[in-house]
């Protein structure tokens, strides 16, 4: 019975969610453009279907992930579970929240990897690029962004530094990777930044910050558990350039060699 | 469905090995786990499914339709009414807004009162549609000339740290944040989508490189906006 008013309540929610998307689209539909929509009852069954798919999806995370992710994240940063993991009581140094940092590192590539909004523009891309983008190698590529990001994140709410000081080395590295980077990668660089933090991630890592600033002293959940998402949409454009570097630096050092020996071959 | 199944192994994976290996302590609720497993797989299949069959072919049908039209006003307008109207119902958004509010009540920048902590968040609830709705325009802007978005988000970034010097220091973390809540698992695909229709409508236009770019600008624009937001309040 709870299932059955939590699956209602859920629909209602996305629902309205989609609401003023809906009336977006078929308003200038109809009053704009003025041409029936091709395949209507196509595009209206599929809609139906996100909605459904959004509404079990997040059913799901409520029931299952959310839950112990956030219990996790308290467990984790609980003084109590770190002086079991240290015998000296009085001090904590950036280094005993080591668990913390692989724990934000692993949920910020798992969420990542689950997330439908990145596995939306990972399917696009590779449509747009002929398959030149995979969709799993951009997946993890972002994935790989986000975890770096938010460990570093953590990272930076125990030590208490200001935030800003890293955005900006941060873009100055997305500035420097842009130059070099091959051109068609660099748009889809800059949109895997805000892809990535949405309905998975977003909750999980807030659950991360606050608890973390709530227990590190000196720290105020309100001011220093902010940001952790900045990081997370930053580091994938870095990862996303260096990917597509890398993939390039390979294949120009494949020809070098297939050229090098078509060269011995000839002689 | 395999497909889902098989995104969502490395999560159970995570949660499975900190329980047992570092936590050292069973998950309390085995049942409710399983089920709900099995509906985020379910609802990723459905959502990947509805993906190709409705809001793809949409979004990239009403860019086609905007793009024969020729009427620039009116793609402009549906640029912004997009940005706009996705953006302010969003629930991350609203969240992020009242916990910005209790920050700014806290820091004595505003009045710890309901009202004013209550009129706190909804302007900045409207201050980051606003500032998505004009990201989207410029973003499609930025297709139909054929601008560079190397310099656009340089300038943007420029202007981040400018503004940012001038900010409020409580301000500087909700701002940042702000960039990634803005773009929901709707409005991703269905900007995307319109994106890369546009680019593969006008000729002369790559939708590698001039369709992608929308969801950046979208990601870029409220961090200015809620900087400037802080300091003019």
């Amino acid at each position: 019975m709870e299932l059955i008013s939590e699956v209602q309540y859920l629909f209602l929610e996305t629902m309205l969610d989609v609401l003023p998307i809906a009336a977006i689209i078929f308003g200038f539909q109809f009053f704009v453009i003025r041409k029936p929509v091709p395949n209507l009852k196509k595009v209206l069954i599929g809609l139906f279907y996100v909605l459904i798919g959004i509404t079990l999806f997040l059913l799901g995370l409520e029931q299952a992930l959310f839950p112990i992710g956030r219990l996790m994240a308290e467990q984790l940063t609980d003084p109590a579970f770190m002086h079991s993991a240290k015998s000296v009581a009085d001090e904590f140094h950036w280094q005993d929240y080591f668990w913390v940092y692989l724990f934000a590192f692993a949920i910020g590539m798992s969420t990542t990897i689950a997330e439908p909004a990145l596995i939306a523009v990972a399917i696009k891309a590779e449509e747009v690029s002929g398959g030149a983008i995979g969709v799993w190698g951009l997946r993890i590529a972002v994935a790989l962004g986000v975890a770096i990001g938010i460990a570093l994140g953590t990272y930076r709410i125990v030590s208490g530094t200001p935030l800003h000081y890293y955005i900006m080395a941060g873009y100055v590295v997305v500035i420097i990777q842009t130059f070099f980077a091959p051109k068609l990668i660099v748009p889809l660089a800059y949109d895997s930044g805000g892809v990535t933090t949405s309905t998975v991630t977003v909750p999980l890592v807030a659950a991360l910050g606050l608890g973390l600033a709530e227990t590190v002293p000196g720290r105020s959940p309100l001011i220093d558990g902010f940001g952790l998402i900045a990081f997370a949409s930053l580091f994938p454009m870095i990862s996303v350039m260096a990917y597509a570097q890398l993939s390039e630096y390979r294949v120009k050092r494949e020809k070098k060699r297939r050229q090098k020996e078509d060269e011995s071959n000839s002689d | 469905m395999l497909n889902s199944l098989r995104d969502l192994a490395p999560i159970i994976l995570v949660i499975a090995f900190f329980q047992i290996f570092v936590l050292q302590q069973p998950p309390d609720n085995v049942f409710s786990l399983l089920t709900g497993t099995f509906f985020v797989v379910l609802g990723l299949t459905f959502f990947v499914y509805g993906l190709e069959m409705g809001l793809f072919p949409i979004g990239e049908s009403m860019a086609r339709a905007f793009a024969h039209k020729g009427s620039i006003f009116w793609l402009l307008t549906f640029a912004f009414a997009l940005g706009f109207g996705t953006t302010v119902a969003e629930p991350a958004l609203i969240a992020i807004s009242d916990e910005a509010s209790e920050v700014a009540a806290e820091a004595g920048q505003i009045a710890a009162t309901v009202e004013a902590m209550e009129s706190y968040a909804t302007g900045l609830r409207y201050t980051v549609a606003l500032s998505v709705g004009i990201a989207i325009v410029v973003g499609v802007l930025r297709i139909l000339l054929n601008w560079s978005i190397h310099y656009m988000i340089m300038i943007g970034y420029i202007i981040v740290i400018i503004v940012t010097s001038f900010a409020p220091a409580e301000i500087i973390g909700i701002a940042y944040d702000s960039g990634g809540v803005t773009t929901s698992t709707i409005t991703v695909p269905l900007v995307t989508a319109l994106g890369i229709g546009l680019a593969s409508s006008i000729s002369g236009r790559n939708p590698m490189i001039d369709g992608f770019g929308l969801i950046a600008f979208a990601s870029l624009m409220p961090i200015i906006f809620v900087l400037v937001y802080g300091i003019l309040i």
